[in-house]
């Protein structure tokens, strides 16, 4: 089968806009504060879309020359789309950006860093130091998000396991997960996946006390026996038959196992929470408890920021924009329908829009949260990190083998960077 | 040259000018441009630097370019059967008398004007290794089957499968022209020889549709040497295709160089990966045309 046209679409655009962005940038033109503007503003989660073009409406509503145009780009193909869009200087004028890519990003100048001097003691630390490059903030936080353990009290109920404990630790997890398990009806007492790292690999390595990334982002963690030992957790729940294996998880995500009955916890955010509140199945089976405690607790934070292309025509107004999705009454607003606002103080409404559910759990998990492990190029070594684990993963290779093979191939690319 | 064949042969470049352009714009340049790329190495945003031959360097020394080269080429060989049985379809459905053409002549086209990642999205359904269609019919006779596309046993063989399904329409159409364009006084005059079916098929109807088996060959494996929607829909779960098991046998080289250019901001290497691709399917369609003399019948 030939090649889709879409990417041909992607890869032609990509080289014209190439050849197109060499015939250098004209004089601006004098801007004009009273003239009609449409800011682009790129997101990629289709649950939050609504809200987003809510929070347009009501900038709208106090700035009526400007108007906010929600370009949706599913995130399988967000980050590819726009990274050909911001090579031919075509990206929107305002987009989410996340932890993995910010660097990326700044670093080549494609997004621009903040003018004036924002007020940046609202939101959490770890999330402005996330955004900040050479020094100089480049974005204000959007949100935030923390890992929770969700899971079924439906499942826990049919085998008389108690519902987890906010101090309940690795060998309670088991234990539970051992018990949950029901070969005969093809439920799991867990899923152990392998692809977005955030909610499984980084946190049980943090919780084990080993580390990803050196801190000054130049050597890989993959080889330390305690960052081993956060693999061999999820390795083992699928040698143990507790989670399904690789193959299963391929042909079926654990979101939709869960979401079946099939799985009794599942490892998620909270990002999850619009979505299962919806879901016919999980709504009103399900809650929240904290990740387990390993030789220390842990969970991963990230939150997503709005940052401002390098290349708009109308910096003004979209930073202008930015400030006011940053902005308190934004925030409240997002809390009710979208995820957690990254704004302190404001995040009341998001736990109590679902009083149904423990929500408060991923708020208190900020206090002993872990930053997201990024650097220059982390797309690359993300890569390596499916590479050599899905060997472990899949029972070819012993985990601490693939670990420390990882850990070779990620130092050479982080000497590249 | 006198004036009138210069302003004839004037008017005909006007006329091929639109056509040309855009040739020139839209293929020529972005190919020479890639060229040029795959001699540097390329920021994520552009922004290049000269290398001369390093990537190609790589290239040699690159594990997954060996995998990714012979997955694509078994691709494209077992893609190949998609010719004998569009022969096999469009020959049952030239024979007189035949009813409902129309209809099975839109079923079987029905794969080639639907959207690929349609088409895979589908096939990844049947494919599920425990909620699929494919494993529940094998349950009933006692057969438990694999996950398809996540193990790496048969997960390539599983591609091809839609792979020649998808193709096997357009192909057919092909055919069915070719089929008609045969005199039937040929068929006659082998009849009064007494020629059967068979022997009419084997004799008169195969080598008269060499020529359309030739351009079909040469298109369809330009086709599968680009293979790359089908591991990209199917292959993959939320993680992309690299967190598939059998991913080390799925690998395409397109596939690859969509990595390289778009994951990992690699896009020098992926330059001389396609420029590798375009050498391979410049080789193989040259080799085609000249081993067609041993094969091909022009009537």
């Amino acid at each position: 089968m030939r090649m889709s046209k879409r990417l041909s679409a992607v890869l032609l655009s990509a080289v014209l806009a190439v050849s197109a962005c060499s015939g250098g940038t004209g004089a601006q033109p004098a801007a004009d504060p009273n003239a009609k503007v449409t800011l682009s503003y790129g997101v990629w989660d289709a649950n939050q879309k609504p809200v987003m073009e809510s929070l347009a409406a009501e900038f709208t509503k106090t700035h009526p020359n400007i108007s906010v145009e929600v370009q949706l780009t599913p995130w399988a193909d967000y980050w590819t789309k726009l990274k050909a869009a911001a090579t031919g200087g075509a990206a929107p004028d305002v987009f989410w950006m996340n932890g993995p890519n910010f660097q990326l990003y700044a670093s080549n100048k494609v997004i621009g860093p903040m003018p004036g001097q924002p007020d940046l003691s609202v939101y959490p630390k770890p999330l402005t130091d996330l955004y900040t490059f050479e020094g100089k903030p480049y974005g204000l936080p959007k949100d935030m998000d923390t890992v929770g353990v969700w899971y079924n009290k439906t499942l826990f109920d049919a085998k008389q396991v108690p519902y987890p404990k906010d101090d309940w630790t690795w060998a309670d997890f088991q234990d539970a997960a051992a018990k949950l398990t029901d070969a005969g009806k093809g439920i799991y007492g867990t899923a152990a996946p392998l692809g977005s790292f955030q909610e499984y690999q980084y946190d049980t390595i943090a919780q084990a006390g080993g580390y990803v990334i050196s801190p000054d982002g130049k050597k890989s963690g993959y080889g330390d026996p305690k960052t081993i030992a956060g693999l061999t957790f999820w390795t083992d729940l699928i040698k143990n038959k507790q989670s399904p294996d690789l193959k299963t998880m391929t042909d079926t995500t654990p979101i939709q196992l869960f979401e079946a009955g099939k799985i009794a916890m599942y490892w998620g955010g909270s990002w999850n929470v619009s979505e299962f509140t919806a879901n016919s199945y999980t709504k009103g089976k399900i809650d929240v408890a904290p990740l387990p405690r390993g030789e220390k607790q842990a969970t991963i934070i990230h939150g997503v920021a709005n940052v401002v292309s390098a290349k708009t025509d109308h910096p003004d107004q979209a930073w202008e924009f930015v400030r006011f999705l940053g902005s308190k009454e934004a925030a409240q607003l997002l809390g009710q329908k979208g995820p957690i606002p990254a704004y302190n103080g404001t995040q009341t409404a998001w736990v109590k829009a679902h009083p149904e559910l423990k929500l408060q759990t991923f708020l208190d998990s900020v206090s002993y949260a872990v930053p997201f492990p990024v650097s220059k190029n982390t797309a690359a070594w993300n890569e390596a990190e499916l590479t050599y684990l899905t060997k472990a993963w899949n029972g070819e290779v012993p985990t601490d083998q693939a670990a420390t093979d990882l850990a070779k191939a990620m130092d050479a690319l982080l000497a590249k960077e | 040259m006198n004036r009138g064949r210069a302003r004839e042969a004037l008017w005909g470049y006007a006329f091929i000018a639109p056509t040309g352009l855009g040739i020139a714009v839209f293929y020529l340049w972005p190919v020479l441009q890639t060229a040029y790329f795959s001699l540097t190495e390329w920021g994520a945003f552009g922004g290049h630097t000269w290398t001369g031959l390093d990537n190609y360097r790589r290239l040699a020394d690159d594990p997954e370019v060996g995998r990714a080269l012979v997955n694509t080429l078994t691709y494209t060989a077992l893609g190949l059967l998609s010719i004998p049985l569009a022969i096999g379809f469009a020959v049952l459905l030239n024979r007189k008398g035949m009813r409902f053409v129309g209809l099975y002549r839109t079923l079987f086209f029905l794969p080639v004007v639907t959207m690929p990642v349609a088409i895979a999205m589908v096939w990844r359904w049947l494919y599920n290794g425990d909620y699929g269609l494919i494993n529940y019919l094998l349950s009933l006779v006692g057969i438990d089957g694999p996950n398809w596309v996540a193990d790496p046993a048969t997960a390539l063989y599983a591609l091809v499968v839609v792979g020649v399904w998808a193709s096997v329409g357009y192909n057919l159409i092909i055919f069915l022209a070719g089929l008609q364009a045969i005199p039937k006084e040929y068929y006659e005059a082998a009849a009064i020889d007494g020629a059967g079916g068979w022997r009419q098929f084997f004799h008169v109807t195969l080598p008269l549709l060499s020529p359309t088996a030739f351009f079909v060959s040469v298109v369809s494996v330009i086709g599968s040497l680009q293979l790359f929607d089908l591991v990209y829909v199917m292959a993959g779960s939320g993680a992309g295709a690299r967190a598939n098991p059998a991913f080390p046998r799925l690998q395409t080289v397109v596939q690859l160089f969509y990595e390289r250019a778009f994951v990992t901001n690699d896009r020098g290497y992926a330059a001389a990966i396609v420029m590798m691709l375009l050498l391979l399917i410049v080789v193989l369609t040259a080799a085609q045309f000249r081993f067609q003399k041993k094969w091909v019948h022009y009537a």
